[in-house]
């Protein structure tokens, strides 16, 4: 893959604060949507005459619809404690990439039409009028956020500049100004049922690909079955996962599992995706019309369980929006949470002792893991709060000898976003792109050079298209990324496999 | 009766309608938006127990400032935990006879009012030596530590200097409370002290001092992380449902 020519930040294991450098990235916007893929998700194809009345209605009617936006946009008190959390400014030095800074771009506006003191006061709370170069300001840097939340870890009112980023995007979309990436993809969830607009046959023989390739490898006829009807669990997972690297060797690694634990299971061609955009651009109902499709999978197939694959900001849409935006579902077996991650799922078995697993498959690698922002922030994982950061980490130490953790600081719940999160993983946006991976770099080049780190594992899509292409402008190779259920893949021994079942059939055979 | 006596009673008057009208409105405006989605930040408490001990620690201990930035939470706390003994020592003004805890509290209320615009000039200070500080500040930010450390002064001296006449000050303050209005101490000092504590009172329910209120309304630390288990619709959400349905 061809680099960008840009301008690398120099990686040195650890990251510091730098000074501001104004508008630095202020060159730096998205392509726009196309009217026909604006008016698809139901916005405006084109800015009205009176965009700014519409603007400012738009803002009022998302203060009376949420209230993290309404209290979020007052509680701000500029202490600071936000500056130097964002990997967007860390790696770029632009003030207006600091969460606080970011925020006041939508804060101004709302402070001039909304509060007593911006109307009568303007210049002395910072108080201004929407304008086109304050709409620019809005579109570049509101596109410049990947609603990661790690501001919002810090912040002493738990102010998320997430919340204001996908307000402002939606705020945009009404006055017909929307994001080509997010908004296309969408478009093409809704008219075929994935991002990459794949259509059915088009998954069924990547899947019958998918068979044989672990038929070769493993001699067992493991199935990667697609919508079919009766089975017990419906697998939703990112569509990246049917032909990106290192994804595919994830979805094989679902796929073994699921072969392990004896239970059946298919994939969905009508809810093939897991990601759901509409999150990324604030619309609730783009985001519900997404989800809906896996109800209806869900009722066409007659499922009792859903399983979620790796995928971050789908986790979250998943586990903490599913319920609200396509619930209830008291049609599934009560007795498993609804839904579940393919991790929990793993790591059962696993407890359970129903896996097979020789984690010197692994003994190549000495992985690290990198915590997804939209996993460790807005989800969890099991019973206990942290189980995002406990169970994924025992599934790899299960299936690896050699586990190392990035600096305190870094992971958990004060991971840094891989830099291409929240709608921004478009080659239009590279140079964001690369920049904003300079904290994750610079923790992995640190467990690479004191604990020889070979490689990273991720559970999001994302993260994984994300890395795979930015690392080597950081001099790593792309596939120093793995997947986790890859690993797993490569531990799992399955019952009557090649290799270790040669043995066991001499064995009955002497018997 | 004095027209300065007159006068601080009367703004007294007004600021305490537009603060207690102000705050009012806002936490009924906070608490009648909806809140659609679950968003708290996680890992975030299973039960509701949890969350009041998660507010709890937020609120009295400055938790998640403390992970961001210690020198910021030690000026925050010497400020804020000063202002709250402040406060608390004033109490002797607005009950009579004053309650035990109040006595003991006086000592350290005392010396706390240096506490506060310590932690106020330290707060000052960052918005002029940290770039990304100085980048974020308005005039209002200045304005507003001005005005805090001036009511923080202006009090310190009627205390430690100039010493005003408590008493009589004591019987102007129970007057206000019970709509009797008696003579103010004619200490400008403490003028200038009243003054500007009823422009603070009246500046609250329309500037930053919300996140006073804010932080208890923030979806991120009240929420309950239980959306698996319990499903959450908002009235316009529902309405959306019913529509499409």
């Amino acid at each position: 893959m061809a680099k960008v020519n840009i301008e690398v930040p120099e990686i040195t294991g650890t990251t510091e604060v730098p000074k501001i450098k104004p508008d630095t990235m202020a060159h730096l916007e998205t392509f726009r949507a196309k009217p026909e893929f604006m008016e698809a998700l139901g916005f405006p194809g084109e800015m009205p005459e009176n965009w700014k009345e519409k603007a400012i209605e738009a803002m009022g009617d998302l203060l009376k619809k949420y209230r993290s936006f309404q209290v979020f946009l007052d509680a701000c008190v500029k202490c600071g404690a936000c500056t130097d959390k964002c990997h967007y400014f860390l790696g770029t030095s632009d003030p207006k990439n600091m969460p606080v800074a970011r925020q006041d771009l939508l804060r101004k506006v709302y402070r001039r039409y909304f509060t007593l003191a911006g109307r009568f006061f303007p210049k002395l709370v910072g108080a201004v009028d929407l304008t086109e170069e304050v709409l620019h300001d809005w579109y570049n840097y509101y596109h410049q956020c990947s609603q990661c939340r790690r501001c919002s870890v810090f912040c002493p009112y738990g102010i998320d500049t997430a919340e204001i980023s996908m307000a402002a995007r939606e705020i945009m979309d009404r006055i017909g100004v929307g994001d080509k990436y997010s908004n296309e993809i969408i478009g093409k969830v809704h008219r075929i049922g994935n991002n990459l607009g794949l259509p059915e046959p088009a998954l069924a023989d990547t899947l019958e690909g998918l068979e044989e390739d672990v038929y070769d490898d493993t001699g067992v006829k493991v199935r990667y079955p697609l919508d079919e009807k009766g089975a017990e669990i419906l697998l939703v997972t990112p569509s990246a996962d049917f032909f990106a690297e290192p994804h595919v060797d994830g979805l094989m690694g679902y796929g073994k599992v699921f072969h392990e634990a004896g239970v059946s299971w298919t994939l969905s061609s009508y809810a093939s995706e897991a990601a759901n955009f509409g999150m990324f651009i604030g619309s609730y109902e783009n985001m519900r019309k997404v989800a809906l499709r896996i109800r209806k999978a869900a009722l066409d197939l007659g499922v009792k369980r859903i399983v979620f694959g790796e995928c971050g900001h789908a986790w979250r849409v998943a586990y903490a929006f599913l319920n609200t935006l396509a619930g209830p579902f008291d049609f599934l077996d009560p007795n498993y949470p609804v839904p579940q991650h393919i991790c929990e799922f793993t790591w059962d078995l696993i407890q359970q002792g129903k896996l097979n697993l020789d984690p010197s498959a692994n003994d190549d690698m000495v992985v690290t893991f990198h915590d997804s922002c939209n996993v460790a922030r807005a989800t969890r994982m099991g019973d206990k709060p942290g189980g995002q950061f406990e169970i994924p980490r025992n599934v790899i130490k299960a299936v690896c000898n050699n586990y190392v953790d990035m600096p305190n600081g870094t992971i958990r719940e004060a991971t840094f976003c891989c830099g291409g999160g929240g709608g921004l993983l478009t080659d239009d946006l590279m140079e964001l792109r690369v920049k904003g991976a300079k904290p994750r770099m610079d923790a992995l080049k640190s467990v690479s050079d004191e604990h020889g780190v070979t490689h990273m594992a991720a559970i999001c899509a994302i993260c994984k298209s994300q890395f795979t292409k930015v690392i080597p402008y950081y001099g790593f190779e792309m596939d120093q990324i793995v997947s986790v259920h890859q690993l797993v893949s490569n531990a799992i021994i399955l019952t009557g496999q090649n290799e270790g079942g040669d043995e066991e059939e001499t064995e009955e055979e002497a018997a | 009766m004095s027209f300065l006596t007159v006068l601080v009673a009367a703004l007294f008057y007004l600021a305490a309608v537009i603060f207690l009208t102000g705050v009012g409105y806002r936490i009924w405006l906070y608490a009648r938006v909806p809140a659609p989605l679950r968003i708290a930040t996680t890992p975030a408490p299973v039960t509701k127990g949890g969350v009041v001990l998660r507010m709890f620690r937020e609120v009295v201990f400055f938790e998640s400032l403390f992970k961001s930035n210690k020198l910021l939470w030690i000026l925050a706390a010497l400020f804020h935990y000063g202002l709250a003994l402040v406060l608390l020592r004033h109490l002797r003004y607005f009950i009579n006879p004053v309650p035990a805890p109040i006595v003991w509290v006086q000592p350290f209320g005392k010396y706390a009012a240096f506490a506060m615009i310590v932690g106020l000039l330290g707060l000052w200070a960052r918005r002029f030596l940290i770039d990304r500080v100085r980048y974020i500040t308005a005039p209002s930010d200045h304005l507003m530590l001005a005005l805090l450390v001036l009511i923080g002064l202006s009090g310190a001296t009627t205390t430690f200097v100039t010493h005003t006449d408590v008493v009589a000050l004591k019987d102007f303050v129970l007057g206000l409370l019970t709509f009797h209005i008696k003579p103010l101490p004619g200490d400008p000092l403490l003028v200038i002290h009243l003054i500007l504590v009823s422009v603070l009172m009246i500046v609250f329910p329309y500037s930053k001092l919300l996140h006073g209120v804010g932080i208890f309304f923030s979806p991120t630390r009240n929420m309950v992380d239980n959306p698996r288990e319990q499903r959450h619709l908002a009235p316009w959400a529902r309405k959306l449902e019913e529509e499409n349905s």
